[in-house]
């Protein structure tokens, strides 16, 4: 039996036909959707101290917008819109972000990560301190999930389904 | 400035790498300048590494807020006479394969890999420091981690030169996730048991609970096969030999000398520590599972490493008999069988390391990898060569060398015990050190030159390695002798005191 060969997406956006796209209701949906999405990452993100939520989740989240932004316009504009060098800077700035934070309460006195130190009002550092780290897992768990996409969805298979 | 890491120095060793592995990923890939960071970085963190012993040996040991907060509740990281002297040795170690590492991994790794690979160096120096100084039972397994998956992907760099690299990498992978997932499970089970993650507060429990319920024994035996895996315990070892021979070669020589010894550290503490040889299932697992194991591995895996056809292959196999010298050394619960052990693991980083970085260097210029191809190596490479037989010596446990102190200790431990097949297993896996490596030496002194390495007057060409790939095998050849001229002196004291933390009460 031979399995049919599949033809090679076409570089760049796909722009189809007017009145001719079959996806037109996934397309305008998400268009709608995605904003959403990202909004409700950022409401995640900083409703973490009070209730379920945190930098992790939102970043899941935040990632998730983009992700979506991809399966829907193709991995190229998602590209363009969301770049991967962005994405190294990003992995790297959250790191930073959490561990500077460290950091500067190293060079305020305190213990590492304590977060006390970091302002006259110790509860005032505390709450500083946590938006200041979740920040940082926000930024990198975004980057990470984003390049795992953009890593396996760019690889080239190493056989082609017409080489069987 | 120094009181500064007097106080923060235990957490700064693990902070430090970490960090500037984040900024080392991104750095432009302009020759050098990866390698010069990751240097600069290891080097300061042996130094601070340097003062958090000597802060340890002078003040007696420690233990560090992390954030302010109080343990058992905060995170803690907690020096003491077993740990500082590792984490010191890590650094060394690390510090020694980096200098190596510039012209090898010019030549092993892709240019716009450089600065990731020196990254995930960075990373695995950092878990590696991480897991050795915490002090709470799951920041163990998160710093496992680090270092586990900084370290697949070491291996798997390995692919430009050798594509077996990826294979070996994705086997150590799922057999590395296995044993990090039984390590967790049974800190789970730990945890559900005794409330706590702190492993002081965790010890204090179970000894109030002696030895604890069902739950702590099945949590007993989940940690001690997941760090078994870890270290290579004879028969859970089956991910090390590929992963040795295949990595980059100044992988392969850090691996060696730091990955398994940090778990086998984990090992002295949890079955120390935080559970106590005076429990019962604790003394049997040990004496007869952990024993047993130990003195198949070091018969079967020497025997297995004079069948191999790769160098470092048979080195990695050998590896795995080294680890079952100090895992005889825990079966011993005695102070004398834990000071052997220890002696042992200080002294195999440093002699196993040195002999990986010459293997490598004798890579590096020839591409050997097979023992057959080193013919000659004694006229071609005679510095690099010396140093490897000086290494080998030492391995196999010549007297002056480290391996013959740390040897004798253990054999001593074994006699006070009355453990006489244990001395006549320690010789045999001695003669058979004696075998394989004396087959290396052998080849490269007696065996002529190829006719590649000659000139066109039909005299020897010398192609002696790189001073970067010198220096660090000749100070760690250095090394091995002091320790074994003067090991009684510094060392000794240091493995003692450790004994004497890990088992306050002296053993059985």
């Amino acid at each position: 039996m031979r399995i049919p060969v599949k033809p090679k997406p076409a570089k760049g956006p796909v722009v189809p036909p007017a009145g001719s796209d079959p996806h037109v209701l996934l397309r305008v949906i998400s268009k709608f959707l995605i904003p959403l999405i990202a909004l409700f990452a950022f409401y995640v993100q900083f409703h973490g101290e009070y209730g379920p939520g945190g930098g992790f989740q939102a970043g899941v989240i935040l990632a998730v917008s983009i992700i979506l932004y991809a399966l829907i316009f193709g991995l190229a504009e998602a590209k363009r819109a969301f770049p991967p060098w962005l994405v190294r800077l990003g992995m790297t700035l959250g790191v930073l972000l959490y561990g500077g934070t460290g950091v500067v309460a190293w060079l305020l006195g305190g213990e590492f990560l304590n977060y006390s130190v970091l302002f006259p009002d110790p509860i005032d550092g505390q709450h500083y301190g946590i938006i200041a780290i979740e920040l940082g897992v926000l930024t990198t768990v975004t980057s990470v999930m984003v390049a795992f996409f953009y890593a396996f969805g760019s690889r080239q298979p190493d056989i082609e389904d017409g080489d069987w | 400035m120094s009181s500064w890491f007097v106080t923060h120095g235990a957490a700064f060793i693990v902070v430090l790498p970490l960090l500037m592995a984040a900024i080392t990923a991104v750095l432009p890939a302009v020759r050098r300048l990866a390698w010069f960071t990751a240097l600069v970085v290891v080097s300061l963190v042996a130094l601070v590494a340097f003062i958090v012993l000597q802060t340890q040996i002078d003040l007696g040991a420690f233990i560090y807020r992390m954030g302010g907060w109080e343990p058992p509740h905060g995170i803690s990281l907690g020096i003491d006479a077993v740990n500082a002297p590792i984490a010191l040795l890590i650094a060394a170690m690390g510090v020694a394969t980096l200098v190596y590492a510039e012209p090898a991994v010019d030549s092993e790794v892709q240019r716009k890999k450089r600065a990731p690979f020196y990254a995930a160096f960075l990373l695995c120096v950092a878990g590696l420091l991480g897991m050795v100084v915490t002090g709470d039972a799951f920041n163990v397994f998160v710093f496992l981690e680090v270092s586990s998956i900084s370290t697949y992907t070491l291996v798997a760099m390995g692919a430009n030169r050798d594509r077996r690299a990826l294979s070996a990498a994705f086997n150590y992978l799922i057999l590395g996730s296995i044993g990090a997932t039984f390590f967790v499970i049974g800190i789970g089970f730990l945890y559900a048991e005794t409330g706590t993650l702190n492993m002081a507060d965790m010890r204090q429990i179970l000894a109030n609970l002696d030895g604890g319920s069902r739950v702590a024994q099945v949590g007993f035996g989940f940690v001690l096969v997941g760090l078994g895996l870890k270290l290579a315990m004879f028969p859970l070892h089956t991910w090390l030999p590929g992963a040795y021979a295949y990595s980059p070669t100044a992988v392969t020589a850090f691996l060696a000398s730091t990955a398994t010894k940090a778990a086998l550290y984990l090992l002295y503490r949890f079955m120390f520590t935080v559970f106590d040889p005076s429990f019962d299932y604790v003394a049997v697992t040990l004496t007869y599972v952990v024993t047993a194991l130990a003195v198949i591995g070091m018969v079967f895996a020497s025997l297995q490493a004079l069948f191999q056809t790769d160098a470092r292959r048979t080195l990695a196999f050998s590896s795995v008999a080294q680890v079952g010298y100090m895992l005889l050394g825990i079966g011993l619960i005695s102070t004398l069988g834990l000071v052997g052990s220890y002696l042992h693991l200080i002294n195999h980083a440093v002699v196993k390391g040195g002999l990986f970085l010459c293997l490598g260097a004798m890579w590096y210029r020839f591409g050997i990898t097979r023992i057959s191809d080193m013919a000659g190596l004694g006229k071609t490479m005679p510095i690099t060569t010396a140093a490897f037989t000086v290494l080998a010596f030492s391995l196999i446990g010549v007297p002056f060398t480290a391996g013959f102190v740390s040897k004798v200790a253990l054999a001593e431990a074994a006699l006070e015990r009355g453990w006489y097949w244990a001395v006549a297993v320690i010789m045999i896996a001695s003669i058979l050190a004696l075998l394989y490596m004396g087959r290396m030496m052998m080849v490269a002194y007696f065996s002529p030159p190829p006719a590649s390495a000659l000139n066109s007057d039909g005299r020897v060409q010398r192609r002696e390695a790189p001073l970067l790939m010198l220096v660090p095998m000749i100070g760690l050849a250095v090394t091995s002798v002091l320790i074994g001229v003067r090991g009684n002196v510094y060392l000794a004291e240091v493995s003692e005191n450790a004994a004497r933390v890990l088992l306050p009460g002296g053993g059985l």
